[in-house]
């Protein structure tokens, strides 16, 4: 078993979203993460479908997403090739005593404080998911109030 | 300026694709097309239904038979709801068919108006395609997108949804007819124009073809919709391979075809099961090694090379894997396989499948003064030479027909393969018979089944229709009956149709010639008469009851485990 994420481009039509999530749900194919928007042409979408399982698994779910009618492109991603992102916001409880132990943190993440009040921060960051997750550990100990995860957006390097 | 209503350039469309016969039935949010129904009533036929269901399951019937696009029109809301059924039943069996839905106004749209349904989203996972029109302007454009993705690649069923003011919009007549916009276009580059298979495929095809000892083409659907049979037959006389066929893929080849293993399955012949089973190279053209074939996929011909030719190419390695695949058109692939030179022939092989054809053939031991279900298909299919289009619905009697109907010809066997739809058989009969003028055409339904959709029969009625309905009628679901007996130790739980109406005053209420026959004797006679006359008749024939269907490979078993008879049961 294996993270695989599948590039898949699709004409901007309506219902498109839930043209995918069906296909999943009917297949009985599990999604681990899924991201959306449009891409370089403005007719089309690009989605980031992250999914676990072994190497015919995800060769049918490229194959049965191929089969969607406004689907343009899919394509699974190669290991060795992707640069993967993933963006999170993490509020998490804070006061004047541990407010700099936890910028002190952010800081060394590379992530960035967006948002401070008198009980919490919020904290945005970019990377990999092992980045994440690994910030969100660190954190926990202060106290995790919410956290979001847009799931893994990901691109082949070079042309 | 003359200009177009959303309404006429729908059936303009159809008209244009040479669609004039459609099924429907109409409802507020259809008026403006059937207004313009009634205009083009010299260039459309629209037979009207007594159910949305029965619209559906005729236009599937129709495309089955004709080979083109089976259209049907339904209002909104329970109209586009009712329709469901049919839909699934298209796209389980690959039938190219186009359900066009009314929809409530735009700007009603999500309100919970009156009939409004999402039946775009109720229908994502059953149709090939769906869409929900949004403008006049792409409307034609969207239309004829459906229409085009109903037939080409894997045909199946696609709903375009319309609102009911997009139907009364007009635009100008000469922008409709230059409406062959950029979208279209864009779908136009979604071709399915197989090419000829690649020689390097070919040549390793027939490669394992001469490596194989014991080989078995396994043919489906897609030989039927690619208009394969000539090539089969050649194919397989040539190369000297045997051929089992799915339930879809009966009258491939005719009935008597020294080649011709009949349905391989759970109620497949043994001769054809035994076959795939000793087989080490198994040929799958069109088929999709569907649980009701394989049983245990895995001990599903455990010995043989897979060689998978499928037009979708998620059907390959999708249940079990092939050593080669093609994906494309059958009918390319065998023409150009036919390019190659056969070595010889394959005595051996053949020789053993013709022994185990000889060895286990279909019990035809007829002799009761009761009438047994398996004596009644034998008899229909003597009578009509094996050339008839059959239409049935699901359950015992289908398996019944699949075994001892002789199919001489193709698109003959009209029935619910993948979605094993009870109703179906009624409905499609109406559409076999409106795609067939010329041909017999018959009704095999089990007393069940009938009841799901028996309000058809005022539409045969109606259109005078010469279709002959067969009750195969022994008071139970006998096809739950028989399950219940194998697995759930012989409790009959619900399956007794206890009170069935009186099917002979209900046809003749309907206004359609009803008989019934109990006995073989009453039955021979009954059947020689209503066959020598062009018009429908219903007969309801009482049979045994405790007749089940065999060979059977109990769900999930493998050959090993065929119950042959009921003694072994």
């Amino acid at each position: 078993m294996k993270k695989y994420q599948i590039l898949v481009i699709m004409r901007n039509r309506p219902g498109i979203l839930s043209k995918v999530s069906g296909l999943f749900s009917k297949r009985g194919f599990n999604i681990d993460g899924i991201t959306c928007g449009v891409s370089e042409k403005k007719e089309h979408f690009r989605m980031t479908i992250t999914v676990i399982g072994d190497e015919s698994f995800v060769e049918q779910v490229k194959r049965q997403v191929a089969k969607l009618i406004d689907v343009v492109k899919v394509q699974i991603l190669d290991e060795k090739k992707v640069v993967k992102r993933e963006l999170a916001l993490i509020k998490v409880k804070s006061d004047s005593e541990n407010r700099l132990e936890i910028i002190k943190i952010v800081e060394i993440y590379r992530a960035k404080i967006i948002d401070i009040s008198h009980e919490a921060l919020i904290i945005e960051l970019t990377g990999d998911s092992n980045k994440v997750e690994g910030l969100i550990g660190v954190m926990d100990k202060f106290g995790i109030l919410e956290s979001a995860r847009t799931g893994i957006s990901a691109m082949h390097r070079g042309i | 300026m003359r200009e177009i209503n959303g309404a006429e350039i729908i059936l303009e469309i159809l008209q244009e694709h040479d669609l004039n016969t459609v099924f429907g039935y109409p409802g507020g949010s259809v008026l403006p097309i059937y207004d313009a129904l009634h205009s083009y009533r010299e260039k459309i036929d629209h037979i009207l239904t007594r159910h949305e269901q029965g619209a559906a399951h005729a236009a599937d019937g129709y495309a089955r038979c004709s080979g083109k696009t089976g259209v049907c029109i339904v209002t909104s809301g329970p109209g586009a709801a009712n329709t469901v059924s049919g839909l699934m039943t298209a796209y389980m069996d690959s039938t190219p068919m186009l359900v066009i839905t009314g929809q409530v106004s735009v700007n009603n749209l999500g309100t919970d108006a009156f009939q409004e349904l999402d039946i775009t989203g109720v229908t994502d996972s059953i149709t090939k395609h769906n869409y929900l029109v949004r403008s006049i302007e792409e409307l034609s454009d969207l239309l004829r997108e459906a229409i085009y993705l109903t037939e080409n690649g894997r045909p199946g069923p696609v709903l375009i949804d319309i609102p009911k003011d997009i139907q009364t919009s007009k635009m100008s007549y000469d922008n409709f007819q230059n409406s062959c916009s950029s979208e279209y276009n864009t779908v136009s580059e979604y071709k399915y124009i197989y090419e000829k298979p690649k020689k390097n495929e070919t040549d390793e095809f027939i490669e394992m073809i001469r490596k194989s000892k014991r080989p078995v083409i396994l043919a489906g659907n897609g030989v039927m919709k690619s208009n394969s049979s000539k090539e089969l037959r050649k194919f397989s006389k040539k190369f000297d391979i045997p051929v089992a066929t799915t339930l879809l893929g009966l009258g491939i080849l005719p009935a008597e075809d020294r080649y011709n293993l009949h349905m391989l399955g759970m109620h497949g012949t043994a001769y054809a099961n035994y076959a795939a089973d000793e087989a080490d190279l198994i040929i799958a053209l069109g088929m999709r090694f569907d649980n009701r074939v394989t049983g245990n996929i895995h001990r599903f011909c455990k010995d043989a090379k897979i060689i998978h030719v499928d037009i979708d190419e998620a059907e390959i390695d999708k249940n079990k894997r092939a050593d080669l695949h093609i994906v494309g058109d059958v009918n390319l692939v065998l023409k150009a396989l036919l390019k190659y030179k056969a070595e010889g022939e394959n005595k051996v092989w053949m020789n053993r499948v013709m022994e185990l054809k000889k060895k286990y053939p279909l019990d035809r031991n007829f002799s009761t003064d009761y009438i047994l279900p398996q004596y009644l298909i034998s008899k229909i299919s003597e009578l009509t030479k094996g050339e008839a289009i059959v239409c049935t619905d699901v359950g015992q009697h289908q398996m019944w027909t699949a075994q001892y109907y002789n199919f001489n010809r193709i698109n003959s066997i009209i029935t619910s393969g993948g979605a094993g739809t009870m109703g179906f058989g009624l409905p499609a009969a109406i559409g076999a018979k409106l795609a067939n003028p010329n041909r017999e055409v018959i009704a095999i339904l089990g007393d069940g089944g009938f009841q799901m959709n028996s309000q058809e029969l005022m539409t045969i009625s109606e259109y005078k229709l010469d279709i002959k309905i067969i009750i195969v009628n022994n008071s139970f679901l006998g096809m739950v009956k028989q399950l219940q007996e194998v697995f759930y130790e012989k409790r009959h739980s619900f399956v007794k149709l206890e009170k069935n109406p009186d099917f002979v005053m209900l046809g003749r209420a309907y206004g359609i010639d009803s008989y019934l026959a109990e006995t073989p004797v009453e039955l021979d006679k009954l059947l020689g008469e209503i066959f020598s006359k062009k018009r429908s008749a219903l007969v309801n024939c009482i049979v045994s009851k405790e007749e089940n269907v065999f060979p059977m490979i109990p769900g999930g078993k493998s050959v090993d485990e065929m119950i042959m008879s009921k003694e072994e049961l």
